[in-house]
């Protein structure tokens, strides 16, 4: 479908997952996640994508260009644990035509 | 001992609703949540946030909507057992169960219904390697009761509301208030920040930023912690008290070990009948449980809630009669010798 990208994901267990992420659907990459149940139900999402909880903290690996951060999202993730420079959350992270190629890691459980 | 009819493990929406629905039935019901208040999800995670899908509610919030199930359910007296965390179930010799919390509290009950939603919530703990040793020795990640703190020193580390929150009333009752955060920048209600800031000014809040608590060091209880400034050496500062407000996550937890059917996280259960676990007795109802088609929605909830009642009846009454009642039609007779009832209509004659 036209209005689907490639995107790679790999889940807490370190395994590589190549899905394709609708783009007209209002989906966000923690939905992503969740809609092909790559994290247990429970662990991500908590807060519903709110900036909330950082359940959906994951790592970018590409370099692909993404939306720049909200002050939500950076408070957030200054509150949340194993933070790195390219943690981003994956609730704040809309799923668009140019995201084409994406590549991240979600972050552990906390 | 606390004894009940029916052992309702969660206080989310679907545990509330369930004390009035077993309350038209004349079963009582008793609450155990982890939580020091009422309301799971609504009330922990989104209490100021509005809800659209509530039936006959075009938007209410979700604080609101945890007082008015409180409010619908206070005639039938419900127990509750706050800020403990079910662990152990035994079922006994005549067929019922007793549970007992982390605190060792016991409760004995022949319906259990486990309304536990995404899992009891937990603190989220900061990575410091010994930190649980000194758990409950100086380290607190849940406030219960702001009095033990009375002339204390306290470090409080976080930048979300209970951070704030806290380190505003405490600044009136403990010795003295370190709030230490890795950013200047605070997350939380406008008030609250301002409130902080003017502490700070008068000296009456310690604030460091952007920095870390990156040791705790003790012997038996907490006497200082190392505090790290970005890009500066680490410094001891001492304390009585050291509680990280890192938020709360929910954590399925002991329960997963209660021998019940896992799926998703969740509790299997029959949809097709009422809500019950493979253990007959234990039902589960509301986030926690699962069948295909499951909707985590609290409306969904509400409906399982009503079904595992009338299960719940035929165990506690073996062979007897029930009828369904419309409120309207009956009245609602609290155990608290309260009664509600529709008005009744005026007989009189017109000349
Ligand atoms: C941001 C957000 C927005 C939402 N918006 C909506 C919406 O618009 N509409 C909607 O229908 N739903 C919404 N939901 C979902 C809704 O909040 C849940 O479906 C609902 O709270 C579930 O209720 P519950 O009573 O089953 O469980 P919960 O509310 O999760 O309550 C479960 C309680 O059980 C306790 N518990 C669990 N295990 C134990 C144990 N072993 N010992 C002691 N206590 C235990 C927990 O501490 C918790 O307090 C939203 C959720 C979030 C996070
Ligand atoms: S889902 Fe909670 S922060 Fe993204």
């Amino acid at each position: 479908m036209e209005q689907d990208i490639n995107i790679t994901i790999t889940d807490r267990d370190g395994v590589k997952h190549q899905v394709l992420a609708p783009t007209d659907m209002a989906m966000n990459l923690m939905e992503v996640v969740r809609s092909y149940e790559l994290a247990p139900e429970g662990t991500i999402g908590v807060c519903g994508g709110m900036a909330m909880c950082a359940s959906c903290q994951c790592y970018v690996l590409s370099e692909t260009t993404l939306p720049d951060m909200q002050d939500d999202e950076e408070a957030m993730l200054s509150e949340a644990f194993n933070v790195k420079d390219n943690s981003r959350l994956g609730c704040q992270i809309q799923m668009t035509l140019e995201m084409e190629g994406l590549e991240v890691e979600l972050a552990p459980e906390s | 001992m606390i004894t009940t009819d029916i052992l309702i493990i969660g206080a989310g929406p679907t545990g509330l609703f369930t004390v009035f629905e077993a309350g038209l039935l004349k079963l009582k019901c008793h609450l155990i949540d982890a939580l020091p208040q009422p309301g799971g999800q609504c009330s922990e995670i989104y209490p100021k946030k509005p809800i659209y899908d509530i039936p006959a509610y075009p938007e209410i919030l979700a604080g609101d909507l945890t007082h008015k199930l409180l409010e619908q359910c206070k005639q039938f007296e419900p127990g509750f057992t706050l800020g403990e965390r079910a662990e152990t179930i035994e079922k006994q010799d005549d067929g019922s169960f007793i549970v007992t919390t982390n605190k060792g509290t016991k409760h004995q009950a022949p319906v259990v219904a486990i309304a536990g939603g995404l899992g009891s919530f937990e603190p989220r703990k900061p990575i410091l390697e010994n930190i649980t040793n000194f758990e409950d020795k100086g380290v607190e990640y849940i406030i219960k009761d702001p009095e033990f703190y009375r002339d204390k020193k306290v470090v409080i580390a976080g930048g979300g509301d209970s951070a704030l929150d806290w380190s505003i009333f405490l600044a009136d009752v403990a010795a003295s208030v370190t709030l230490v955060h890795r950013r200047s920048e605070f997350r939380g209600h406008l008030d609250s920040v301002e409130k902080v800031q003017e502490l700070k000014n008068v000296g009456k809040i310690n604030l460091i930023t952007p920095a870390e608590i990156t040791a705790i060091n003790g012997v038996e209880n907490v006497e200082s912690v190392e505090v790290t400034k970005k890009d500066e050496a680490p410094f001891i500062l001492e304390t009585d008290h050291f509680i990280p407000l890192f938020g709360l996550s929910p954590k399925l937890g002991p329960i997963g070990d209660w021998g019940l059917e896992i799926e998703k996280n969740a509790i299997k259960v029959d949809n097709a009948l009422d809500y019950q676990t493979n253990i007959p007795g234990i039902f589960a109802i509301g986030d926690v449980n699962t069948y295909p088609g499951k909707l985590k929605l609290i409306l969904c909830g509400f409906h399982e809630a009503t079904l595992m009642c009338q299960a719940a009846y035929k165990i506690i009454n073996p062979g007897k009669r029930y009828v369904l009642k419309y409120t309207t039609v009956s009245g609602v007779d609290g155990f608290d010798g309260t009664r509600k009832e529709a008005p009744k209509a005026v007989v009189k004659a017109i000349d």
